[in-house]
C-alpha cells in the first residue's frame, strides 16, 4: 500500500478544509470498506482524513417524528440503541444483521451510505423509510442519493453528518445474505408510512431502488398475497457467481413477501 | 507519526508510518505475535483483538487509528502465564486443531460472553460468524464456549 498523510481534524470545517487542501483525499470513518479498497490499490489516497474525532457526527435522537442518527454511529450502536429499537425496530434489526460483530463494532452508518456498495443493507432502509441524508452543506432525499454502483450525490469534499429516518407506522427488513460475508444478495425493507407503502430493494441491482409495482399493490392490499402474482423483470439486475439475475428477481419477491408478513 | 497505545495494560509510544496496519504494528513492532494474520483482507477474523473492549479486526485498522486506545491481545488474556478460563475450556473441549484461528476466536468470544453470559448454541454461532476455522468444523469451538459459560460440561453434547 502506498503511504499517505493521516489527518485527525477535530471539527467538521477542519475536515472539509483538509480535504480541499489534499491532492487525492479520502475521508475515513470505520475503515471497514476503505481499508480493503486501499489494500487492492483501488483507492490510492495521498491524504486520509479521519472523521473519528468529530463530535458533530455522533449521537442518536428523536426529532420531529424522525430518528436522527449521526453518521459516525456504528452498526452495533444502532442495533443496540434503545431509541432506535423503540421507534424503528426494523432499522435496529437491519443494523444487527450487517456483517459480523467485528464489522459492526467499527463500521458506521455514514461510511456505509457514502460507500454505496450495491450489496450494503442500509440503502434498503433509507429508501423504504424515505430518509434524508444530512451533510455539512445540504439535505439530500434518499431517492436522489444513490446514483449507481459505489456512486452517490455527494461531492468529493462533502461529509455526511447524519441520516434522518422518519418513524413509520410499521416496517420490516428481510435479507438473503451471502453466507460468508453476510452482504445482501437481496435485501428488502417494506415500510407503511402516513404517505403510503414504500419498498426499498438492495443487492439486486447496481443501484438500490424502490419496487414501485409492489408499493402500488401493497397500498391497495397490505398482504403477502397482494404481491404474490407480480413477477420482477430480471433485465438490469446483477448477475454474479452468488446468484443469477433470474434468481435475484425471484428473491426480490420472496424477501418482499417475508418483510410484509413480518410487518404484520 | 507519533502514537501512544496501551496494549494489555502497558503503554507503548512509537513512531509509525500512517499505512502501518495495526496487526503488523502489534506483531512486528511490539513483538506480540499471538495475533494471527490470515487473509489480511477482513474475511477470516484471525487478527481479531479488543479495541477499547470491543472486538475488531486488526488487519482493517491502521496503527494510527489506535492512538490513545486501549488494546487487548491474546497475550493479555492470562498475563501470569496460566490459562484464562476461556482458554482452559478450549483445551478441555479440543476447541482447536492447528490453532491458527484460536487467538481471533478467543478475542471475539471474550466480549460476547461478557454481554451474553448464558448463550445458546445458535447465539454462539452467530457471534462466531466473522471467524473462519479451517480445521475443527466449529463443533468443538461451540462446545468450548458453552463450557466457558458454564452451560455445558465436556461430557455433554453441544447438539
Ligand atoms: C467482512 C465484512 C463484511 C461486511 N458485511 C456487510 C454486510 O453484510 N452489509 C453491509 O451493509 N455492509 C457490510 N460490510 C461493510 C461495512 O458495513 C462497512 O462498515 C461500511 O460499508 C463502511 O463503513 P465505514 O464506517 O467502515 O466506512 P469507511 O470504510 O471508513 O469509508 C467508506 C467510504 O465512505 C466514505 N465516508 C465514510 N464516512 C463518510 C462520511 N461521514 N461522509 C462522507 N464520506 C464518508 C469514505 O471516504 C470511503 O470512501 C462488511 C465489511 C466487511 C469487512
Ligand atoms: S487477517 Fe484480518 S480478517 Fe483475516
Ligand atoms: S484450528 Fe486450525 S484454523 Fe481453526
Amino acid at each position: 500500500m502506498h503511504d499517505f498523510a493521516f489527518h485527525r481534524p477535530s471539527s467538521l470545517s477542519d475536515a472539509v478544509a483538509a480535504m480541499q487542501a489534499a491532492g487525492e483525499g479520502k475521508f475515513m470513518a470505520g475503515g471497514q470498506s476503505l481499508l480493503p479498497v486501499m489494500k487492492l490499490d483501488l483507492a490510492q489516497p495521498t491524504d486520509v482524513i479521519s472523521l473519528a474525532g468529530l463530535g458533530e457526527l455522533r449521537g442518536i435522537r428523536v426529532e420531529d417524528g424522525a430518528v436522527v442518527v449521526g453518521a459516525a454511529t456504528t452498526h452495533a450502536e444502532v442495533a443496540d440503541s434503545d431509541v432506535v429499537r423503540g421507534s424503528i425496530p426494523a432499522l435496529a434489526d437491519l443494523a444487527g444483521q450487517i456483517g459480523d460483530p467485528q464489522v459492526r463494532n467499527r463500521g458506521t452508518l455514514g461510511g456505509s451510505v457514502a460507500h454505496a456498495d450495491p450489496a450494503a443493507d442500509y440503502p434498503a432502509a433509507l429508501l423504504a423509510l424515505g430518509a434524508t441524508v444530512v451533510t455539512d452543506r445540504r439535505e439530500i432525499p434518499a431517492d436522489d442519493f444513490f446514483q449507481g454502483m459505489f456512486a452517490t450525490a455527494l461531492a468529493e469534499d462533502e461529509i455526511v453528518t447524519a441520516v434522518r429516518f422518519p418513524i413509520p407506522d410499521g416496517a420490516a427488513y428481510a435479507k438473503f445474505p451471502n453466507p460468508a460475508s453476510k452482504y445482501a444478495i437481496v435485501g428488502v425493507m417494506v415500510a407503511r408510512t402516513g404517505s403510503g407503502v414504500r419498498v426499498g430493494v438492495t443487492g439486486a441491482s447496481p443501484t438500490p431502488h424502490r419496487a414501485s409495482r409492489f408499493e402500488a399493490a401493497l397500498a391497495a392490499d397490505f398482504s403477502p398475497s397482494a404481491i404474490a402474482g407480480i413477477t420482477i423483470d430480471p433485465s438490469g439486475l446483477a448477475s454474479d457467481p452468488d446468484a443469477s439475475a433470474a434468481y435475484r428477481a425471484h428473491l426480490v419477491g420472496v424477501m418482499a413477501k417475508r418483510a410484509v408478513e413480518a410487518c404484520g | 507519526m507519533q502514537i501512544a497505545v496501551t496494549v494489555n495494560g502497558r503503554l507503548h509510544e512509537r513512531s509509525v508510518e500512517p499505512r502501518r496496519l495495526l496487526c503488523d504494528f502489534l506483531r512486528d513492532d511490539l513483538g506480540l505475535t499471538g495475533t494471527r494474520v490470515g487473509c489480511e483482507h477482513g474475511a477470516c477474523g484471525s487478527c481479531t483483538i479488543l479495541v477499547d473492549g470491543e472486538s475488531a479486526r486488526s488487519c482493517l485498522m491502521f496503527a494510527v487509528q489506535a492512538d490513545g486506545a486501549e488494546l487487548t491481545t491474546v497475550e493479555g488474556l492470562a498475563p501470569d502465564g496460566g490459562l484464562h478460563p476461556l482458554q482452559a475450556a478450549f483445551r478441555e473441549a479440543h476447541g482447536l486443531q492447528c490453532g491458527f484461528c484460536t487467538p481471533g476466536i478467543l478475542m471475539t468470544m471474550l466480549p460476547f460472553l461478557d454481554e451474553n453470559p448464558d448463550p445458546d448454541e445458535a447465539e454462539i454461532r452467530t457471534a462466531l460468524s466473522g471467524n473462519l476455522c479451517r480445521c475443527t468444523g466449529y463443533q468443538n469451538i461451540v462446545k468450548a464456549v458453552l463450557i466457558a459459560a458454564g452451560v455445558a460440561t465436556n461430557g455433554e453434547s453441544s447438539q
